[in-house]
């Protein structure tokens, strides 16, 4: 600040509201460990929570340990499971599904919301579709996508779509309404018509209430797919459903009850990615207090 | 081209250089037995240069003015005219967008007037120097106390390369510290870029400290009641005796104009 402008009670009163700056912190080894360490011993403690109540249920004898095993064999089974092709591969067919039908629910959600929230008579004709469309279990939707695509990747994607597309659209939809008066007015003011209204000021605005409507998007066609999965096993495609299917009509429970650990575990991680995206929006608004 | 601030505008000369001229005014809100009647045949002209504060209570059209006169809303029946003049309109709340930093705020307002990519920055680093705010060009709006984002906003109304600046009771939300030493801002930006200024406020010691000529409206509907000339030289304070005699004056006037709406 070495221009005389700052030399006024303008900027003096400015520094006294603002208070002193944080001290910032320096990053070392042991204040990343006790950061690490602070997030992690509660899941640490959930976990153990589970392993415990899991192996007192199998200790009870209320299962046979043929149909319920114990977390230890069950882990031994994942630990053994990690180490072949075939599960990675699983996971990879999976993925794959799941990035593409979500990835075309979100254009497809993306453009109809922009359209039903642009056109009022549009929004007239469909805007309750949409919702009802989002309350539908996505199972129902399988015995007409098999008729459609038969037993194919198609169907599975189509009820993927089907999932989370309404989501996302009324995520948009949601924050395009919310977008304040005032913004608009401001945006009228500096001459921001048709799509620069859009593109400058309606969907940076909305972007809080999409990030979410895509979370709740995702969480649906994981579900969709899950159940596509069961299913619609696609000959040659060993995916994680399948697997799982497979383990079932095996009677293989540790190997069955391993991929169930592996789907949450992969619902997880999922969850923490989008939540992390979520908190750096908020942080950059302010709408969070630190 | 140079205009005396103290002289009565209603000469030819100002006629005919009017950087603002509304000429009867009127403007209806809805239709049949519920309309109403926001603004009733208002007639104000501004000259080039000049600071007029419009001033009255509640219901008096005043935010319904700067609208009509920003373009904003169509009005019912008379004319506006500014001419050449570019016009720029400023709020009570700032509404800084708060997905873009303080820099990119006024950044937008300079790319949406065609202000090509590479002069943006140097601009609008330049326009946050005028308001004061130094240092403050990669914060995000919520970093900021209120009186800092309301300067944004002006620096973002300044970026639109107005020579006409309308303002909505924008100190309105700040505290009597912040407000006292914006007014000197204000002042000192519109001595410097020679705007022509149209400040709609509610207080009348604002209006005074602030005003070349305050601009009194009835309320329900909007008329103009009364003109009243600043001769008090600048600069002013607020607290002086001369800003608070004429405050006095008006504030009867004003009182007399609200009493008549109690029954």
């Amino acid at each position: 600040m070495a221009t005389d402008t700052s030399a006024s009670p303008v900027t003096g009163l400015d520094a006294l509201e603002l208070g002193p700056p944080p001290p910032t912190k320096e990053w070392t080894p042991a204040r990343i460990a006790a950061k690490v360490w602070q997030s992690l011993w509660p899941k640490a403690l959930a976990l153990i929570i589970v392993l415990v109540a899991w192996q007192l249920v199998v200790t009870s004898g209320w299962k046979s340990p043929y149909v319920l095993p114990g977390p230890g064999p069950v882990f031994d089974e994942l630990r053994h499971e990690i180490t072949t092709a075939a599960f990675w591969n699983a996971i990879l067919i999976t993925m794959r599904r799941a990035l593409i039908g979500f990835s075309i629910a979100i254009v497809i959600g993306t453009t109809v919301g922009a359209a039903v929230a642009a056109f009022r008579p549009l929004r007239a004709a469909i805007g309750s579709l949409i919702t009802g469309l989002q309350t539908m279990p996505s199972v129902v939707w399988f015995p007409f996508a098999i008729l459609l695509f038969k037993i194919s990747e198609g169907a599975i994607m189509f009820v993927v779509i089907l999932g989370a597309a309404p989501s996302i659209a009324n995520g948009l939809i949601s924050g395009i309404d919310y977008v304040p008066p005032t913004w608009k007015r401001v945006g009228k003011v500096l001459g921001m018509r048709g799509l620069s209204l859009y593109r400058h000021l309606i969907l940076p605005a909305s972007l809080p209430s999409f990030v979410s409507g895509t979370k709740q998007g995702w969480t649906f066609a994981w579900r969709s797919l899950m159940a596509g999965e069961l299913l619609v096993i696609v000959v040659g495609q060993l995916s994680l459903g399948a697997r799982l299917q497979g383990a079932r009509d095996l009677n293989d429970a540790p190997s069955l009850l391993a991929f169930i650990i592996v789907i949450l575990f992969i619902g997880i991680l999922v969850d923490i990615a989008f939540n992390a995206a979520d908190n750096a929006l908020r942080r950059r608004w302010g709408l969070t207090q630190t | 081209m140079t205009l005396a601030r103290s002289e009565p505008v209603e000469t030819d000369a100002a006629r005919w250089d009017a950087a603002v001229r509304l000429d009867a005014v009127s403007k209806t809100y809805g239709r049949g037995p519920a309309s109403l009647l926001a603004l009733d045949r208002v007639s104000l002209t501004v000259a080039p240069g000049e600071f007029v504060c419009i001033l009255g209570a509640s219901g008096c059209g005043k935010s319904t003015l700067l609208s009509l006169v920003a373009g904003l809303d169509p009005v019912t029946s008379g004319s506006i005219d500014t001419g050449t003049h570019r016009v720029a309109l400023m709020f009570q709340e700032p509404a800084l967008f708060p997905w873009l930093t303080v820099t990119g705020n006024v950044e937008i307002a300079l790319r949406m007037r065609g202000v090509p990519r590479p002069d943006r920055r140097t601009l609008a680093i330049r326009l946050l120097e005028t308001v004061r705010l130094h240092g403050f060009e990669h914060k995000r709006p919520h970093e900021l106390s209120g009186g800092m984002r309301q300067r944004v906003a002006l620096a973002r109304a300044l970026a639109q390369d107005a020579d006409v600046l309308l303002m909505d009771e924008p100190f309105g939300a700040l505290d009597a510290m912040t407000r006292d030493l914006l007014h000197d801002e204000i002042e000192r930006i519109w001595r410097e870029r020679s705007l022509t200024v149209l400040f709609v406020t509610h207080n009348v010691r604002e209006a005074v400290r602030l005003g070349d000529r305050v601009v009194l409206l009835s309320s329900r509907p909007g008329r103009v009641l009364e003109e009243y000339p600043v001769g008090i030289p600048r600069p002013r304070r607020i607290d002086s005796a001369d800003v608070a005699g004429l405050a006095a004056t008006i504030t009867d006037t004003l009182r007399a104009e609200v009493a008549r709406h109690g029954h």
